[in-house]
């Protein structure tokens, strides 16, 4: 819903056709509450990420949403990356920034020993990516109920509405349901989550509930996590931090892109007046 | 224009010398001289921005292949941890790359659309035509096949349902599928294959656009009048004239490509194909890129699969029939004003194909009215019954509507040069062209 600023839309119109990849064009009989309306430092063409929100958004996500959800795209240096949670300008190179070495090493991966060829576990490195909760994809499905947590490392790119989804899902989750609706074992009742639920409601035909069912149970409570910064950890604080920090892991080069931008916008702005001043200049005599 | 005298005089001893035997430089020089009417507007200036985007294209696109890893365990990964994330830079040279097909295609569309409205496809033009007609089809396949190399949901599904089309034909449609898939589905070889053709086919591209400009460089160029070259002072040289008007135009395209590139990267690519393929899980709603949508829809407003992929292919078709089907032996819309207004409302129900495509065949039109009664599987406020009149009117605007307008239509009077118009509507004239023609040669 917030992927593209108003400058976007006004782009987009101008491609009449891409009417496809704008929001709005979901499934009529797929039902969804409208997400929620909340603003973060990046919606604005200009924004960028905020680096105090990032490393609250780290805690929740390590703490909480890496015990079942896999991140396999995003490796321990890229936290100290230029516009990432953990970024230092002291440590130009991110596999030499202390938080970076420090967090990666409280992981464990397989290795073998290099005398004996015997199956180790070694500590990370900077350069490994996050390790993934579980062996395999099986094991995950049968330690959640039949339901595979989804891979974390594009999840705001890969939903409608990014971190806006990302954040309704979560505080949404759990959502007493309207009475008349039935709500499978293992399924918590979720608004925001994409869905029909008309043949699990009893009530009026006409007022089949908005939303879906998730497998997830909620996952954030009132300081479920506490924040090195100070700030209050209501769920909505962690929903609102875990959600920035999704949306940064999956796109990490977005400051990277919007600052190059304005350079390149303006060394281009610049040639183009200089040419249109030589055209000018040529075409001066030229009845055409 | 084919009279052209080449005006190159080598100058340095090697020069003289290469001359009689490689005369490249006069080649290059002789380019640059070509006499181009002097009347030539901005539509005149995406054959220069097309040049553009396919080296940019090419360029960005080896860059992106040192990178890519073209099986079905590793092309998802290869792209969005390979390049997007660990490559140096590989998010914007793939983010050009990407969008540079949007561009490309809306520089086509409107490159096209120039040539129909100046009747640029008429006597003697008609080869310059149809080679462009073939470079609009190869980058058809080339920017599908293209799509599909990230290995997304989408471009898993599209390419399913894009090569599906071909086990439509009787007899041979199903060795027909399985030569394209490598297999019986979609897999691991259908990447490599379509990974193998989108690099050969750009490739293929560049030697049909050298063709069509040698097609170009034979009649010279139309020019919104439609009225021929007459004499010399109705043209200008190439170079300067045209050079720093295309560069002009190229760099103010480039600035709309920058903005999306920079600031809206995803603004045409489906959020499903940010989770990688996968065969046993369908994603709602499939749909092709932006470009290729007005066909999507004609494929899907006719009921029988193999009538709609002959749809598609015949849409693309009376493209290549153009030139014989319009006789009027006036050239410019200007001077067609009733040709005019059937030709705005076609580019009106194109974009409704487009629209349509985009949509579910089975949503309504009108928001809050029901479908309707069932006709051919849809009621009739329903996109595909909408798809259908639209598809209507596109092949009739061809097949009927042109070749009858084209002998009954009264025209307006045409200017005896193409320089005359300069000297009487220079109000009309774009506003950085016009400073007082009347006082120049």
């Amino acid at each position: 819903m917030h992927r593209l600023s108003l400058a976007a839309a006004a782009i987009a119109a101008m491609f009449a056709l891409a009417g496809a990849s704008l929001p709005g064009a979901s499934l009529a009989e797929t039902t969804q509450a409208p997400l929620k309306d909340v603003h973060w430092s990046f919606d604005y063409p200009l924004g960028m990420y905020d680096q105090a929100q990032l490393q609250r958004g780290y805690k929740v996500y390590h703490e909480v949403c890496s015990a079942c959800h896999s991140m396999n795209m995003v490796a321990f240096r890229n936290l100290a990356d230029k516009g990432g949670p953990f970024f230092n300008a002291s440590y130009p190179n991110s596999n030499d920034n202390p938080v970076a070495k420090t967090l990666a090493k409280d992981a464990q991966y397989d290795a073998i020993d290099s005398e004996t060829g015997a199956p180790i576990k070694r500590p990370g490195t900077t350069a490994d990516y996050f390790p993934n909760p579980f062996p395999n994809t099986t094991a995950a499905r049968a330690a959640n109920n039949g339901a595979l947590p989804p891979d974390m490392s594009l999840l705001a790119a890969a939903r409608e509405g990014g971190a806006h989804y990302i954040y309704s899902i979560v505080t949404g989750d759990g959502t007493t349901p309207p009475p008349g609706l039935t709500v499978p074992d293992g399924k918590y009742y979720d608004p925001y989550m994409p869905g029909d639920l008309s043949s699990f409601w009893t009530g009026d035909p006409k007022k089949v509930p908005v939303g879906g069912f998730i497998a997830m149970p909620p996952p954030l409570i009132d300081d479920r996590v506490t924040f090195d910064d100070g700030t209050k950890a209501t769920l909505n604080q962690e929903a609102w931090d875990v959600a920035a920090f999704l949306k940064w892991a999956s796109d990490p080069k977005m400051d990277e892109r919007k600052q190059l931008g304005v350079e390149v916008l303006i060394f281009l702005l610049i040639f183009t007046g200089l040419l249109y001043a030589s055209y000018r200049t040529i075409w001066r005599n030229v009845g055409h | 224009m084919s009279e052209h005298v080449s005006t190159y005089e080598p100058k340095t001893g090697f020069t003289r010398w290469l001359d009689t035997r490689l005369p490249i430089v006069r080649f290059g020089a002789d380019l640059m001289s070509f006499p181009t009417p002097r009347n030539l507007n901005y539509w005149y200036t995406f054959g220069g921005i097309l040049a553009f985007c396919l080296v940019v294209q090419i360029v960005t696109g080896i860059i992106l292949a040192m990178h890519y890893d073209a099986s079905g365990a590793g092309a998802f990964l290869s792209v969005e941890r390979g390049i997007m994330r660990d490559v140096n830079y590989g998010w914007l040279i793939r983010g050009i790359h990407a969008n540079g097909a949007s561009m490309f295609f809306l520089a086509v569309y409107l490159h096209i659309l120039r040539g129909m409205y100046y009747g640029s496809y008429k006597a003697p033009r008609e080869v310059l035509w149809l080679l462009g007609c073939v470079i609009y089809v190869l980058m058809m396949a080339t920017a599908f096949m293209g799509y599909v190399l990230p290995w997304g949901q989408m471009s898993f599904w599209g390419a399913k349902v894009i090569t599906s089309l071909f086990g439509a034909f009787p007899v041979i449609g199903g060795p027909l599928t399985a030569l394209l898939w490598g297999g019986f589905s979609v897999d691991s070889p259908t990447l490599n294959r379509f990974f193998s053709l989108h690099y050969l086919l750009p490739f293929v591209i560049a030697a049909v656009v050298a063709l069509h400009v040698w097609a170009l460089h034979v009649p010279g160029n139309n020019n919104p009048t439609g009225v021929n070259v007459k004499s010399k002072t109705d043209t200008l040289p190439f170079h300067p004239y045209y050079t720093v008007k295309d560069l002009f135009a190229i760099l103010v395209f480039v600035i709309l490509f920058a903005v999306i590139v920079f600031y809206i990267p995803d603004a045409f690519e489906k959020v499903d194909n940010s989770i990688e393929a996968n065969p046993l899980v369908t994603p709602a709603h499939i749909v092709p890129e932006w470009y290729l949508l007005p066909f999507y829809a004609i494929l899907r407003a006719i009921p029988d699969k193999l009538t709609g992929v002959l749809g598609l292919a015949g849409a693309l078709g009376v493209l290549f029939a153009l030139p014989w089907l319009d006789t009027c032996k006036v050239r410019s819309m200007r001077y067609r004003p009733a040709a005019r207004i059937f030709f705005f409302v076609w580019i009106f129900f194109s974009l409704v194909l487009g629209w349509c495509g985009s949509q579910e065949p089975q949503g309504t039109v009108f928001p809050g009215v029901p479908a309707g009664p069932t006709i051919i599987d849809y009621g009739p406020n329903s996109v595909t019954w909408l798809s259908r009149i639209a598809t209507l009117y596109y092949f009739a605007y061809f097949l009927v509507i042109t070749p009858i307008l084209s002998r009954t239509e009264k025209t307006l009077p045409v200017p005896d040069s193409l320089y005359t118009p300069v000297l009487s509507h220079s109000a009309a004239m774009p506003a950085g062209a016009a400073a007082a023609p009347e006082t120049k040669g």
